[in-house]
């Protein structure tokens, strides 16, 4: 296997659509739940940030490979 | 005779004394276009569409979210503020009750539907006399609309007047002026999840109706020779295998109800004080009672991120529903 073939093996290893999903969909879930919880408001307070954060990145790694 | 043997040859490209068919200008035109362009050109009315509607008033909003206009001041001058609005709304307490409050609402209000749904999801499923009606009859309040439900809720449950009051006070012995449902900070928002959930397990009785049938016969088949119990049956079959369905439910319900308005706001108007504020509510208040513009644009494009994320993993999940 050449340079080429394994730089793009491990690529394809590390922006796997699955598991980025999965971070993206737990941040907007954090986020949510940050964004109601009656505990903190700090916590609510970085809310909106951690939904934002976890959008955009759903957004962007709905595009990977499966 | 010359004109006749013309007519008559086999020849089609020419026929003498026949004159060809006129294709109009427009034809004309079409006729060159190839099929992605003929296809944009029926896209194009609804892209337009979208774009005036949707998407203008969308980047609009994220313009105003970072000035201060105020609508009852607009003779000041536009001022871009940066993050100020944004960062007023996520320090501010008022906004996070609020958003508590819907976080209750939400909460309470999905939980008893899909109880609810569930449930009448299971009856509806046994073939019984008179099943089709039933149905019909279950899924009215759904088709309703949230304005005329509000009303005539408001009517039924009104102290003096309203026959809820009366039936509570049959069942009770309760005087029936002496509590009101939509006037009491006790009972209203108690109110409001009763009646979102009698508009609305309906819906998710559907949802359920259809991941119960999806179930092949053959399992419970297979069970009964195993001779599991109903009880049984119902946690390893019936549960596990509608449980994306239910999620289904509760993702999209969870979602409307983030965003109600138009029957809380006729049912209680957020009141009494602010015991139903939801955050739509107050939205509507930044917006259009203290004509906050930025403010209530930031307030609206956090909504709308939390929304559109929880959008995603609804879409996310009716896709693994669909591969099932």
């Amino acid at each position: 296997m050449n340079g080429s073939a394994v730089a793009k093996a491990s690529v394809a290893r590390w922006f796997r659509r699955g598991p980025w999903e999965a971070i993206a969909m737990t941040l907007i879930g954090g986020g949510i739940i940050m964004l109601v919880q009656p505990w903190s408001i700090d916590l609510y307070s970085y809310s909106f940030v951690t939904i934002l954060a976890g959008t955009v990145g759903f957004v962007i790694v709905s595009h990977f490979p499966e | 005779m010359d004109t006749m043997t013309t007519i008559l040859q086999p020849d089609h490209a020419t026929i003498p004394g026949v004159s060809k068919p006129v294709k109009s200008r427009a034809a004309r035109r079409v006729h060159g276009l190839s099929d992605r362009a003929i296809a944009w050109l029926f896209v194009a009315p609804t892209i337009a569409l979208l774009l005036a509607i949707n998407i203008f008033p969308l980047i609009w909003m994220i313009r105003l979210s970072f000035t201060n206009l105020n609508l009852s001041m607009s003779y000041l001058p536009l001022r871009f503020v940066g993050l100020d609005n944004f960062r007023d709304i996520l320090t501010d307490e008022d906004v996070w009750f609020r958003l508590q409050t819907t976080a209750q609402f939400v909460i309470s209000s999905v939980a008893l539907q899909v109880v609810i749904g569930f449930g009448l999801a299971l009856l509806i499923n046994r073939q019984f006399r008179g099943h089709s009606f039933w149905t019909t009859i279950i899924l009215l309040p759904m088709m309703l609309s949230p304005a005329v439900v509000g009303n005539f809720w408001t009517l039924l449950l009104q102290p003096q007047i309203g026959p809820f009051n009366y039936l509570i006070s049959l069942l009770t012995g309760v005087p029936p002026s002496s509590f009101s449902m939509t006037g009491q900070v006790s009972l209203a928002p108690w109110t409001i999840v009763l009646v979102d959930t009698w508009m609305w397990a309906p819906y998710v009785m559907l949802i359920c109706l259809a991941g119960l049938r999806s179930i092949p016969d053959y399992i419970y088949e297979a069970a009964e020779v195993d001779r599991a119990s109903a009880w049984r049956q119902f946690w390893s079959i019936t549960l596990p295998m509608t449980v994306p369905f239910l999620m289904l439910a509760v993702l999209f319900r969870a979602i409307e109800n983030f965003k109600m308005f138009d029957m809380v706001n006729l049912l209680t108007s957020g009141g009494p004080g602010s015991t139903t504020e939801l955050v739509s509510i107050s939205l509507k208040r930044a917006a259009f009672e203290k004509w906050r513009t930025g403010y209530s644009s930031a307030l609206a494009i956090i909504l709308f991120v939390t929304v559109f994320g929880a959008a995603n993993i609804y879409v996310k999940t009716l896709n693994k529903v669909k591969q099932r």
